[in-house]
């Protein structure tokens, strides 16, 4: 590979993270709206939803594979490219877990009470903002260093109303009368699983803050 | 004869260019920013260029310390530098080829029993002080104007890659034309006042001066160098005394480029004498020293925690024995090429008419309107004994 190839294959590499982020972003919105067509009993919706989480995840390996191709067999950002791939790799891995929590509800079929929906689509917006927040600041990791830290304090505010609404939906379900044992075993798993996400995102952001700190001049 | 006995200055050229190409480059290929092979081509094509083109400034001030006056004395001199050089490769410590040459001619000064000129000693001496010190000035001012400037820019991570990238080749082909400039006095300096060359014109279309004939044999044995032998160099050095991101390692070969060209640029000796203002020598000064300076500059920047102070303090003891080695390498050879082999390493009835070098450097930089009283200048013109 000529050296002009190199140059050229590194304007391709930034655009193929801006795609591998945007594809985050989306299956962010995606599982929100996911969730809500489950939750209003609107399966054909979910379904259609499973499926386009599952086009974007696929979108996702095959820009990560590229990405990860052409940081190590060209030898780009030989510095950054170790912390650059364990932010791609991760992202991908917040993109799994959104794919997971989706398949999750369509294996299950969990019984949603009409008392927990409106804390659980709370729940979920707070987790698809924490990712959310991440994503705008590993995409100024790239562009705008100064500007990562503009997105990082958001990242903890939503994983801390997060975790709020996790504890509060998780002692509703436990406190419920109407609930059987193994009911509310099944909706706090998933209350977790869902709020695991915004603890991921969160680790994410910490990892970031280093990464920032070991590049600062 | 005479050509084997420029051999010696062949090995001198060719230990520059494995140890010298490594400061140029080393950062770049080490951190995996350059290829190799790019770096090896780049260098050895602007080395041969600042030889031929600027060498002959530094040449002149080497000449001055010490006039060697026989070829085979020239021959030793250069072997002994070149042979210490060699053993500090193989120690795996950057060495100074400048340091290497001054002590090997300082060793045939005292063989010869030649008076050396203090004042260009001193002046030499004083730039391995100020060498070093000036490069980590450097480094640490355009390290500070570059956090400014590039967060300031808003450069992608990417694009700062691809503009870092494309800065270590042009800063390494700067360093390498600096480098080619003032080491090549290091390297032929020695043999200019012996040449065998006359005037050549190479295919009839480059005319070439003796002087510069021997600068561009200098120059290929260098570039012969940096093919054969700085690779592995050059992978060590980048994260030998301090670990440089790729933008570190940028400043510290600008750096050490600037230095070298303040030291053997002609044009700008010239312009600062026009504009009344004081001169840098043209010396030899150590492109090892440079780059140690700009690296151990950045690095207090950088609070000096990550400095290995280890490595740094072997690199300095080598500095202080490189010369040391060099002169009496140079003066045990010369009794060994003059006693048993039966060569003439001096020519004493033309020490005894050799010009001084301190009016010859004073006169033509007096200030006009301050010219220097006539008693010196009719000193200056008597032979000294």
């Amino acid at each position: 590979m000529s050296y002009g190839g190199i140059l050229r294959k590194k304007i391709g590499i930034e655009h193929k993270v801006d795609a591998f982020l945007d594809l985050v972003s989306e299956s962010g919105m995606i599982y929100r709206r996911g969730v809500e067509s489950y939750t209003s009993n609107d399966l054909e919706a979910f379904k259609s939803h499973l499926d386009q989480i599952v086009d974007t995840e696929r979108q996702a390996d095959v820009l990560r594979r590229s990405i990860e191709d052409l940081l190590y067999r060209r030898t780009l950002i030989p510095e950054s490219r170790g912390d650059v791939l364990r932010l791609i790799e991760g992202m991908d891995s917040l993109l799994g877990h959104f794919k997971g929590s989706m398949f999750r509800f369509e294996i299950e079929r969990p019984r949603m009470r009409e008392s927990l929906v409106k804390d659980l689509t709370e729940l979920v917006h707070c987790v698809v903002e924490a990712v959310e927040a991440v994503t705008c600041s590993i995409r100024s990791f790239f562009k705008n260093i100064l500007a990562v830290s503009d997105h990082l304090h958001k990242v903890s505010y939503w994983e801390a109303e997060a975790d709020k609404l996790s504890t509060k939906l998780q002692t509703a379900i436990f406190r419920s009368e109407n609930l059987e044992l193994c009911e509310s075993l099944q909706l706090s798993a998933f209350v977790r699983h869902v709020d695991a996400i915004a603890d991921q995102a969160e680790d994410m952001a910490d990892s970031l803050a280093i990464y920032v700190l070991k590049r600062a001049f | 004869m005479s050509l084997f006995f420029l051999s010696s200055g062949m090995f001198l050229g060719w230990s520059l260019g494995a140890n010298d190409a490594a400061n140029v480059f080393g950062t770049a290929v080490g951190s995996r920013m350059v290829k190799f092979h790019t770096a090896a081509i780049c260098c050895s094509i602007f080395v041969l260029l600042g030889a031929v083109i600027s060498g002959a400034g530094a040449s002149e001030t080497l000449g001055k310390l010490g006039a060697v006056n026989a070829l085979a004395g020239a021959f030793v001199v250069a072997f002994s530098a070149a042979a210490s050089v060699y053993m500090m490769i193989r120690l795996r410590y950057p060495a100074s080829t400048s340091q290497a040459i001054v002590g090997a001619i300082l060793g045939w000064n005292f063989f010869s029993n030649t008076p050396t000129d203090t004042f260009e000693l001193t002046r030499i001496v004083m730039t391995w002080v100020a060498c070093p010190t000036l490069a980590a000035i450097t480094a640490i001012i355009f390290y500070k104007l570059a956090g400014f400037l590039i967060p300031f820019c808003k450069i992608s991570l990417f694009r700062l890659d691809k503009w870092t990238r494309n800065g270590l080749i042009l800063v390494g082909a700067f360093g390498s034309y600096s480098l080619g400039a003032n080491n090549i006095a290091n390297v032929v300096g020695v043999f200019v006042p012996v040449s065998p060359f006359g005037d050549v014109t190479l295919f009839g279309l480059l005319p070439l001066t003796s002087a510069q004939l021997l600068f561009l044999i200098g120059g290929i044995a260098i570039a012969v160098g940096v093919f054969t032998y700085s690779r592995h160099t050059m992978q060590t050095v980048g994260g030998g005394i301090f670990k440089l991101s790729p933008v570190m390692a940028l400043v510290a070969v600008w750096a050490h480029s600037l230095v070298l060209f303040l030291f053997s640029s002609q044009s700008l000796e010239a312009f600062l004498r026009d504009m009344g203002l004081p001169t840098l020598p043209l010396v030899p000064v150590s492109s090892s020293q440079a780059i140690v300076g700009a690296v151990v500059g950045m690095g207090l920047l950088k609070g000096g925690r990550g400095i290995r102070w280890k490595t740094v303090g072997g690199i300095a003891c080598g500095w202080v024995t490189t010369p040391v080695i060099a002169g009496i390498v140079s003066f045990i050879c010369l009794s060994v090429l003059q006693n048993v082999f039966m060569q003439t390493v001096y020519d004493g009835s033309k020490i005894a008419q050799k010009q001084p070098a301190i009016i010859e450097t004073i006169a033509p930089a007096a200030a006009p309107g301050h010219e220097l009283p006539a008693v010196l200048l009719q000193q200056g013109a008597e032979p000294r004994s």
